[in-house]
């Protein structure tokens, strides 16, 4: 198989099995891999003046942290195993962002971990991988 | 202002910050005795009479006399919707899809969005004045002053427009990342770029604002705050003959403490509780203030009569229909602040870079406060036939007891409201003031935390005062800030016609890009 692939990580340990999945299979291909991490934000959220003030900074906080810990590592990971990776930060909805940057990049599949969390804290929070399999327009693999 | 400040010697404008210092030192010592009201509204009230003979200072028409500070801003507002061809009314339908994100770059996530900068600027504004606000301008100037105070509403989304544009224009980046922007900004750097000559004025301007918004934020941002959400305390528990009614200084230390804990305590979690609920409340205020005026649909039209007929022929009105014109302005003015040069400070914040775009969806500012609730709670009011002859004026009590009517448990409920409302307007003025406090002393941790301190002891201060003397010193305070900031507007309006006109221009030609 060849075409590209997108791996959603978050930091987590779902994250890290996804990341295995993706280099377990899909070693011998000629493929290129999108790593993408979302930070959790929502442009209807409402703040006071003073966080509002410190967003821009804060933002750009997020970012530069995200990129060092969580992203570089992994793009580093996949690039020390021969793959080609490259890798995008972008906060939003979990699913929503993953599923606009599946279709900017045209990823043939997306390739998520999942949290395992309880029946009742899905039912009160929601979860991003469920949601993901509803809404993207390509196939998703849901790594365990 | 007052002579007793003899070791003060700093501006004469902060001597009234140093007065309310010297009162809020009174309190822990005093604190057992019943008559402490009292000692307090018999201390502030000479200030705010003294504030409030100036501020509303009766100009001579010839046909009747109008309190200068409402032809002021009356002017400025007429003046912006014509300058800018009805700005307000034409722009309406291009603000909400700037406010929905169709004109965002969606891989550029993650800063102050359209919608966030205005919901932040509405938390500031929505509160008291559109409950209290509205009872007191209907109790004393009758039904016809809900009209003027929707005219004012709609002329004031022109101001606001305006001035919120400048607050992004000349906003700061400071050195740590953090922006700074409103009108201390736009009067001292946009007056100095544009009228090199002026540079001087400009910065006179800029603190002259800076000092009132201080005031403004004590005044009508804390005492008025809480002064209201006690008096709903008392309407739950009894009215005058409630037992709580002598312990006006704890509810307001109790709140003093909560509001110390989010502004110098940094505890987010109780801002962000109260962030969730207020937005909750005020759409159940509405829903609640719609279910009571569709059931009483038949009485709609005579309501609305009522209206029209009491703007401009009103009965038994001191002052005839200049007098209600006078109070519905003025109500309007203090509730939704526009031309008083404070929301430019919440909307600077932003992430764009056409300034234009955040003043085109502040205009939503008024149009929520004043023109939609305002009215809604003016309706409710009207339709129940909750205006007690007997009573001269009455604020929060009246808009309690019009939902009560209808629905017994309604005045609990608003309490809470209020009570929401009141804190979130407290957080964000208190925002309003500690950056024109630093604009004028300088940046610092402990600069800042001094006047934090001082608005914890105006919230306790206004749980303590009697309804005149808190609502005239709020008034005072909040609506002369629209002096120097509105003479900074008027000279900066020729660059926000010019941004607006390169703004309108690309739009109508379909060059903006759009996203969604």
């Amino acid at each position: 198989m060849s075409g590209t692939i997108l791996l959603g990580i978050d930091g987590s340990e779902g994250g890290a099995r996804a990341l295995d999945f993706v280099k377990q299979w899909t070693q011998s291909c000629s493929g290129r891999i999108v790593v993408a991490y979302v930070i959790e934000w929502s442009p209807y959220s409402f703040n006071t003046p003073q966080e509002n003030a410190e967003r821009h900074r804060r933002r750009e906080e997020e970012l530069e942290q995200a990129q060092a810990s969580v992203l570089e590592p992994v793009v580093a990971q996949l690039k020390a195993a021969g793959f080609e990776a490259t890798g995008v930060i972008q906060h939003g909805h979990a699913a929503k962002t993953l599923v606009r940057i599946a279709d900017e990049e045209q990823a043939h599949m997306i390739v998520v971990g999942r949290r395992g969390q309880s029946a009742m804290k899905t039912m009160l929070f929601g979860s991003v991988a469920s949601t993901l399999v509803q809404l993207a327009n390509v196939p998703v693999t849901v790594v365990p | 202002m007052s002579a007793d400040n003899e070791n003060c010697t700093n501006q004469q404008g902060y001597s009234m910050v140093y007065l309310i210092l010297l009162l809020g030192l009174l309190i822990p010592g005093a604190a057992m005795a019943a008559s402490l009201d009292e000692l307090i509204d018999r201390a502030v009230s000479p200030v705010s009479d003294a504030l409030t003979n100036i501020i509303f200072y009766e100009l001579n028409l010839g046909f009747a006399n109008i309190p200068f500070i409402v032809v002021w801003l009356v002017t400025g507002a007429t003046f912006f919707t014509l300058y800018f061809r009805f700005i307000n009314l034409r722009a309406m339908k291009h603000s909400v899809r700037l406010i929905r994100g169709d004109y965002t770059d969606p891989n550029a996530t993650g800063d102050v969005t359209h919608f966030q900068a205005l919901a932040t600027a509405l938390s500031g504004t929505v509160g008291l004045g559109n409950i209290a606000g509205v009872a007191i301008a209907v109790s004393t100037g009758g039904p016809g002053a809900t009209f003027w105070m929707i005219l004012a509403g709609l002329l004031g989304m022109s101001s606001k427009f305006t001035e919120c544009t400048l607050g992004v224009k000349y906003r700061r980046v400071n050195e740590d990342g953090t922006i700074s922007g409103g009108p201390m900004y736009y009067l001292s750097h946009g007056i100095a770029e544009n009228y090199p000559a002026l540079a001087g004025f400009g910065k006179a301007l800029a603190m002259i604002f800076a000092v009132f918004c201080i005031g403004g934020a004590i005044g009508a941002g804390s005492m008025f705050q809480t002064n209201q959400a006690f008096g709903q305390l008392l309407v739950i528990t009894g009215g005058d003959s409630s037992p709580l009614a002598d312990y006006g200084w704890a509810f307001g230390a109790v709140i003093a403490v909560l509001v110390g804990l989010v502004i110098i305590g940094g505890i987010r979690s109780i801002a962000k509780v109260t962030e969730k609920i207020v937005p909750f409340m005020g759409a159940l205020y509405v829903l609640v203030g719609l279910i009571i005026i569709i059931s009483n649909i038949g009485a709609l039209p005579a309501a609305f009569g009522a209206i029209i007929n009491g703007a401009f022929s009103p009965e038994g009105v001191a002052g005839g229909a200049i007098g209600v014109l006078i109070l519905g302005f003025r109500r309007a003015a203090f509730s939704n602040e526009a031309g008083v040069g404070s929301a430019a400070i919440a909307h600077s914040a932003v992430k764009t870079n056409e300034p234009v775009t955040e003043g085109l969806v502040a205009l939503y500012e008024p149009f929520v406060d004043t023109v939609v609730i305002c009215t809604i709670t003016a309706l409710v009011i009207i339709i129940t036939g909750a205006v007690d002859p007997n009573t001269s004026m009455e604020g929060v009590a009246l808009t309690s007891r019009a939902y009560a009517s209808v629905f017994e448990w309604f005045p609990y409920l608003l309490f809470f409201a209020v009570l929401l409302f009141a804190f979130s307007t407290t957080i964000s003025w208190s925002y309003y003031g500690v950056k024109s406090w630093t604009y004028l002393v300088g940046e610092g941790k402990g600069k800042e935390l001094v006047f934090k301190v001082i608005i914890m002891i105006s919230v306790i201060l206004g749980a303590s005062v009697n309804l005149a003397a808190v609502m005239n010193l709020a008034d005072s305070m909040i609506l002369v800030m629209s002096v120097p900031n509105l003479i900074g507007v008027y000279l900066l309006t020729p660059i926000v016609k010019r941004e607006l006109d390169s703004y309108w221009g690309r739009y109508k030609r379909g060059e903006l890009k759009v996203y969604r």
